[in-house]
C-alpha cells in the first residue's frame, strides 16, 4: 500500500499554502525588511483598536461587593441541612451514608433512639478543615438533608469554624416564612443561562 | 524695581511647583482611567465621584508610609536620588512658557519664570541630567533589578540624547534662536514647524518617549521584567518624587512638543492660549495611549533604533535643512 492518498492533504479547494517569506540573510534584505515594516502602519492599527475600544466604551467590570454573578445550583460550598415543608423537623434520617461515602473522613455522625424508639441524630459534625467539597454527600444523601449552598464569602481563623451544625440547618424562621432554598438537582443550570448562551462557533 | 521682580519670580516658582505637583497627581488618575477604558475596565471609581479623590488618598499614603531605608544601600546616594528626578523636572520648566503674557490687575504677567536665550539647551541640559535620579538610585539601591534598571538607564540615555539634540538642530537652524519665546513668535509669520520639519518633530517625538520612559521605551522600569527597576526598594514619599518627577517631565515634554513643532500658543489670544493647552492635552493622552496600544522594545532594539536608524535620520535632515536654507 502506497500512501500517496494519505499524504494528500488537499482536502478540498479553499486551502492553501500561507507564503511565509525566508529570513533575509544580507544587510539588503534586513533593509528590505525594516522598510516593509516600517510603513505598513501596524502601530497605528493597535491604537486604533484601543481608541475604538475606549469609545465603545463596553467595560465588563462587575463591582464585586455590590453586584454579585448569579451562582449555578452546581456550586459546591459550605454544606446546608434542610428541614421538611411539612414538620419543619430536619430531614437527616441518621442513615449514616454521607459519613460512610466522604472520601476525606470528615463527616462523623451519632444517632440514638429517642423515647419513640425512633432514631435521631444526636451529634452530626463536618470537619470543613479535611472537606475537599466533593459533593459526595449531598449526591449519596436519600432524603435531600444535606445539600450544597452557595455562600462562598466565607472568613474565619481556620475552615472548620465557617460553619457548625446549627448554622447548617436551616432557621426555624426562614421555614416559617417558607423560603428554605430547595436544591435544585445535579443537572440544573445558573440562573439566566439562557439568555447568556451562545452558540458554539462551529463555522468551520 | 529689583525687589518686584524677584517677588513676581518667587511667585511664579511656587504656582509652578503646585500647579504640577497637583496635575502629577491627576495625571495618574487620568492614566489610570483612560487605560482603564482602553482595557475595558472602569478604573478608580470608589473614592470620590468617579473615583477622583483617589488622587488625595494616594497622596495621603505616599507622604504618611514609612520611609524605608534598607540596609546595604549607599545610604547618601539612596536618599538623594529622588530628589535629583523631581527637582530636575522642575528646573527644566522654568524656561518653557506655559501661557501667553497676560494682564493681571493691571501688571503685566509672563508665564515664564525665566526667558533665557538658551532656553531649548537649558531645558534639554537639564532633562538630561534628570536621568541620573534613576542611575544613580539604581546603582545604589544593593537590588539586582535595580542595578539592571540603572545599566538600561545609561544605555537608554546615551542613545535617545543623541536623538533629541539633533532632531531639535533644524528647527533651530530655521528660527536662529534657542529661547522657546522666540519660536512661538516664529511659528506666527512662518506657520507650524511641524509642517516645514516632519521628519524632526517625529524624531523629537520618538526621544521624547525615550526621555520620559513611556511605553515603547519603558525598559528602566520594566514592571513585568525588572519589577520596578531603580524603584524597587523605595518605598513612601521617596518613591513619590520619582513618581511626581516622571508625570511632571510628561507634562513639560508636552510644553515642548507644542512650542517648538505645533506653533505654541500663537499670537497669544485667549483663543491661541486655550488651543497651546488643547495641543499639550493631546500629547500628554498620546503618551497613555500608546502605553494602551503598544509592546515594550528590548534595551538592543531602542540602541539599534537610535542609532542605526533614527540618528542616521536626523544627520540627512539637518543636512537638507542646510542646503534648502543655503
Amino acid at each position: 500500500m502506497n500512501n500517496e492518498q494519505l499524504n494528500d492533504r488537499n482536502v478540498s479547494d479553499g486551502y492553501f499554502l500561507v507564503d511565509i517569506e525566508d529570513y533575509p540573510t544580507d544587510g539588503w534584505g534586513k533593509f528590505k525588511r525594516v522598510i516593509k515594516r516600517t510603513f505598513r502602519g501596524e502601530l497605528f492599527v493597535g491604537l486604533w483598536v484601543v481608541l475604538r475600544e475606549m469609545i465603545r466604551f463596553d467595560t465588563h467590570t462587575i463591582k464585586y461587593p455590590e453586584e454579585k454573578m448569579p451562582i449555578g445550583p452546581r456550586y459546591r460550598a459550605v454544606h446546608e441541612m434542610k428541614r421538611l415543608w411539612e414538620s419543619d423537623a430536619e430531614r437527616c434520617i441518621g442513615c449514616g451514608l454521607c459519613e460512610k461515602i466522604c472520601i476525606s473522613n470528615c463527616i462523623r455522625i451519632d444517632t440514638r433512639l429517642d423515647e419513640n424508639s425512633r432514631k435521631e441524630v444526636s451529634e452530626y459534625t463536618i470537619n470543613l478543615g479535611r472537606c475537599i467539597f466533593c459533593g459526595y454527600c449531598a449526591e449519596v444523601c436519600p432524603e435531600l438533608a444535606i445539600t450544597h449552598g452557595g455562600e462562598y464569602e466565607n472568613a474565619s481563623d481556620q475552615r472548620e469554624h465557617f460553619v457548625d451544625y446549627a448554622g447548617m440547618l436551616t432557621p426555624l424562621d426562614k421555614m416559617k416564612a417558607g423560603t428554605q432554598v430547595e436544591f435544585e438537582g445535579f443537572g440544573a443550570i445558573t440562573p439566566h443561562e439562557d439568555e447568556r448562551v451562545k452558540k458554539t462557533p462551529l463555522a468551520y | 524695581m529689583e525687589t518686584a521682580y524677584l517677588i513676581e519670580t518667587v511667585i511664579k516658582i511656587v504656582v509652578i511647583l503646585l500647579i504640577f505637583s497637583a496635575l502629577a497627581g491627576i495625571g495618574t488618575y487620568f492614566e489610570r482611567k483612560v487605560l482603564a477604558f482602553m482595557q475595558r475596565r472602569l478604573g478608580p471609581t470608589n473614592v470620590g465621584p468617579f473615583g477622583l479623590l483617589q488622587v488625595a488618598a494616594d497622596g495621603i499614603k505616599l507622604f504618611t508610609k514609612e520611609d524605608i531605608v534598607p540596609s546595604g544601600v549607599v545610604g547618601r546616594i539612596f536618599k538623594f536620588a529622588p530628589v535629583i528626578t523631581a527637582a530636575t523636572a522642575f528646573m527644566a520648566a522654568a524656561a518653557i512658557p506655559f501661557l501667553p503674557s497676560f494682564t493681571l490687575f493691571g501688571y503685566e504677567v509672563h508665564p515664564i519664570v525665566a526667558d533665557i536665550n538658551i532656553g531649548i539647551l537649558y531645558i534639554l541640559g537639564i532633562m538630561g541630567i534628570g536621568l541620573y535620579g534613576p542611575l544613580l538610585g539604581g546603582m545604589a539601591s544593593a537590588n539586582k533589578f535595580a542595578l539592571l534598571s540603572a545599566a538600561r538607564g545609561a544605555a537608554v540615555f546615551i542613545s535617545y540624547e543623541v536623538i533629541t539634540g539633533l532632531s531639535i538642530l533644524a528647527p533651530i537652524m530655521m528660527v536662529g534662536s534657542l529661547s522657546l519665546i522666540d519660536f512661538n513668535n516664529y511659528q506666527i509669520d512662518n506657520g507650524w514647524i511641524m509642517f516645514a520639519q516632519p521628519v524632526a518633530f517625529v524624531l523629537f517625538w520618538i526621544a521624547a518617549f525615550a526621555e520620559t520612559g513611556r511605553t515603547p521605551f519603558h525598559l528602566i522600569a520594566n514592571d513585568h521584567e525588572i519589577i520596578d527597576g531603580f524603584g524597587t526598594e523605595y518605598s513612601g514619599m521617596r518613591w513619590g518624587l520619582f513618581f511626581i518627577g516622571e508625570y511632571a517631565n510628561m507634562f513639560f515634554i508636552s510644553f515642548v512638543i507644542s512650542l517648538i513643532f505645533l506653533g505654541g500658543y500663537g499670537d497669544g489670544s485667549l483663543l491661541g492660549a486655550l488651543g497651546f493647552l488643547a495641543k499639550v492635552a493631546f500629547f500628554f493622552f498620546f503618551f497613555l495611549w500608546t502605553r494602551a496600544a503598544w509592546p515594550d522594545v528590548r534595551p538592543d532594539q531602542l540602541m539599534w533604533l537610535c542609532w542605526k536608524v533614527l540618528m542616521p535620520i536626523a544627520v540627512i535632515n539637518i543636512i537638507i535643512t542646510g542646503i534648502v536654507m543655503m
